[in-house]
């Protein structure tokens, strides 16, 4: 058997029957290569099992780049790299589906003290996450307008509404809509003051991402609708955050956007739940 | 944190039938949305079974931030965008995103 | 702006072609060569795809996949099983893959025999496994549920290794051989990872080929390799998908198609991609060694393995 290990394999000890110490020492350069991992005829393996090290690391930073490039390209690559390599060590994906990673990017983000002065930072990783759930949300069509339009006046202020699976509400104390649709556009963010708190409305009509900035108010009005309020209650959790808030406005940006895909009323029968 | 505001029906019919206007959807998307379309970005961290680059990359050194250790400075976009009151004074609790 | 427009979620089977895959050459599936396969005047014999990346619940790949699968058969190359995981593999991922392969109807599945998730850290890379009769019991174990799940036979994909467990006590071909033989699955030969293996491990591609269990390859895997040295400086090979596939690997596969007869072939390139053309002409390459031993086969001189 040519590929096969030295016969030297009786009486391991415990720890070199099990996966563990392989998996423990993947992510930790400090530990020695696991007992009982070997080149040929026994020889040692450091440089060989730090293949596997560099495969780990090399693609989960990778996929963060990809799951991430606004900060990627906020920080520059160097700077990322560094930065999202110990975030790896530190929350490996808990999921094979690999565009799933990188949930807790954000709050890292903002215990990392070298990004502490870009506090903007964390909340456009937030939209970057949001957009890659949005992308790969479930097809599902948006309400039609006419709906609503079907729906007697005196009953408007009562209706419900089914979020849509692609829809997400992203509110940052800062610029950080405008910094992320800067970034992708390929603008420079001359003209961005990031202290200007934004809300962000994130849908997927067909299959192309739309992010768009919300006026005063409009956030927690959605935020109230997606949580099962009533058109008249979320329109007053509106109020009370925003004295400046458009109901007309809201509810035309949501319509728009394709925020909801249904009515809640009589149509959650007709989806077989 | 109990009073609830509830807007009346005839305030917001009268909401929902300007919102249904067409001039109303273009007020909306002129005033209020900074629309970015995102073409063209296809499968992001995609799963493949190919190995990395070799034996001395990056999974085999620790990386040290504690303290001066850190020497890396952000090189990207953002270098102009430092903001002078760090994180700690003005960043308030976050809502939640939607859907959880 | 009203846009109600049903959305072609693609039902089952609707518009698919024959999900029979060819014994021809194929190409991993990759996002920026959807519009060249779809316009190529040459039709690549298959397409394969990593099953993780359709698994998503909607969005823009699936329309991907459902146009490349209208016109293409399709295989479902799984690698997040975890196989070779100790603690059971998840069934919420099995059903995860069932879910693509009803979808999309793959005229091939498969896995690899490695292990990628450890409690519940997945690493995004395939390790290996002891050969050893625990392990061995439990890697059937593993396959018999996923083939069950999915009510039909999937392949195991031998691995690229850099390290052997010392506890291993029978060879990597008697190892496979007898989880086939237990299992009922087929196999899928990887014959860069043949290569890779046999030079890091020391031992001939040809002696690893001769005890292979040949007959039960329904598909090969061609791949390119990158070039490293071990702690003593000796060459230490990784499995990098990220160029041609080497001439030695391509003589092994001419003397693997020889015996066996065409099986379908599938060309990998994952990192560094390059244009569609470049991927095409590595097909092209097999398609060729592929259409002379069919050639050869029909003749009978099968049984004439040369080098």
């Amino acid at each position: 058997m040519p590929q096969m290990a030295d016969d030297r394999r009786s009486d391991q000890p415990a720890d070199a029957t099990s996966l563990e110490p392989f998996s423990d020492a993947l992510l930790d350069p400090d530990l020695p290569t696991p007992k009982g991992i070997v080149g040929p005829k026994g020889k040692k393996a450091a440089k060989r099992f730090n293949v596997y090290r560099n495969n780990v690391t090399v693609g989960l930073v990778g996929a963060l780049a990809d799951i991430f490039p606004a900060v990627h390209r906020l920080v520059g690559d160097e700077f990322f790299r560094a930065m999202a390599r110990i975030y790896v060590q530190t929350e490996q994906p808990s999921s094979p589906l690999l565009f799933r990673y990188g949930a807790g990017f954000p709050a890292f983000l903002k215990t990392f003290e070298p990004v502490a002065k870009l506090t903007y930072l964390p909340d456009v990783a937030r939209i970057e996450r949001a957009w890659l759930d949005a992308y790969h949300a479930a097809d599902t069509p948006v309400m039609d307008p006419a709906d609503l339009g079907a729906i007697a006046p005196e009953d408007l202020a009562d209706q419900r509404f089914i979020t849509h699976p692609a829809t997400f509400v992203v509110r940052s104390n800062f610029a950080a809509v405008s910094i992320f649709a800067a970034n992708r556009a390929g603008k420079d963010l001359s003209g961005i003051d990031p202290l200007i708190a934004e809300d962000g409305l994130i849908t997927r009509r067909e299959f192309d991402v739309e992010i768009r900035q919300l006026p005063a108010g409009a956030a927690a009005f959605l935020q109230a609708l997606a949580g099962g309020a009533t058109l008249g209650e979320a329109a007053g959790s509106a109020v009370e955050q925003s004295e400046d808030f458009d109901l007309a406005a809201a509810i035309a940006a949501m319509l728009e956007a394709g925020a909801f895909s249904a009515l809640a009323s009589g149509k959650i029968d007709e989806k077989g739940q | 944190m109990s009073k609830k505001t509830i807007v009346g029906a005839s305030a917001v019919a009268g909401a929902v039938a300007m919102a249904l206007t067409g001039a109303s959807l273009v007020a909306s998307t002129t005033a209020a949305s900074a629309k970015e379309k995102c073409y063209g970005v296809s499968l992001v961290g995609q799963n493949d079974c190919a190995a990395g680059p070799g034996t001395t990359c990056a999974g085999t050194s620790t990386v040290d931030y504690q303290g001066n250790a850190w020497k890396l400075v952000s090189d990207g976009t953002c270098t102009t965008m430092e903001l002078p009151d760090g994180r700690m004074g003005s960043l308030e609790p976050l809502d939640r995103d939607l859907p959880a | 702006m009203t846009d109600k427009a049903s959305r072609a979620h693609s039902a089952p089977d609707a518009g698919f072609t024959d999900s029979t895959i060819p014994a021809r050459a194929g190409a991993g599936l990759k996002p920026e060569h959807v519009d060249a396969i779809l316009q190529d005047d040459y039709r690549i014999g298959f397409l394969e795809v990593h099953a993780e990346n359709y698994m998503g619940d909607g969005g823009a790949t699936h329309r991907t996949l459902t146009a490349i699968r209208q016109s293409f058969p399709l295989s479902v190359h799984g690698v997040g099983l975890s196989i070779g995981s100790e603690n059971g593999i998840d069934n919420e991922h099995i059903a995860r893959l069932k879910g693509v392969v009803d979808r999309y109807q793959p005229g091939l599945v498969s896995e690899h025999l490695a292990w990628s998730t450890h409690d519940t850290s997945y690493f995004n890379d395939l390790f290996p496994v002891p050969y050893d009769q625990p392990t061995l019991d439990r890697v059937v174990a593993h396959i018999d549920q996923v083939q069950n799940a999915l009510g039909r036979k999937i392949l195991l994909e031998n691995p690229s290794t850099y390290v052997q467990f010392e506890k291993s006590t029978m060879g990597e071909t008697d190892f496979i051989a007898e989880i086939a033989r237990r299992s009922g699955c087929g196999l899928l030969l990887d014959i860069n990872n043949v290569f890779v293996s046999a030079t890091n491990q020391k031992y001939r591609p040809l002696t690893y080929l001769s005890e292979f269990p040949l007959e039960k390859v329904e598909e090969i895997h061609l791949a390119g390799h990158a070039h490293d040295v071990d702690d003593e400086g000796e060459p230490l090979l990784i499995d990098a998908h990220d160029r041609p596939v080497d001439d030695e690997v391509w003589k092994l596969y001419d003397i693997v198609i020889g015996q066996i007869g065409p099986v379908p072939t599938l060309i990998e390139w994952d990192n560094n991609v390059p244009d569609w053309p470049v991927l095409r002409h590595e097909a092209k390459l097999a398609d060729e060694i592929l259409e002379r031993r069919a050639a050869n086969y029909m003749l009978g001189s099968h049984h004439a393995a040369n080098g």
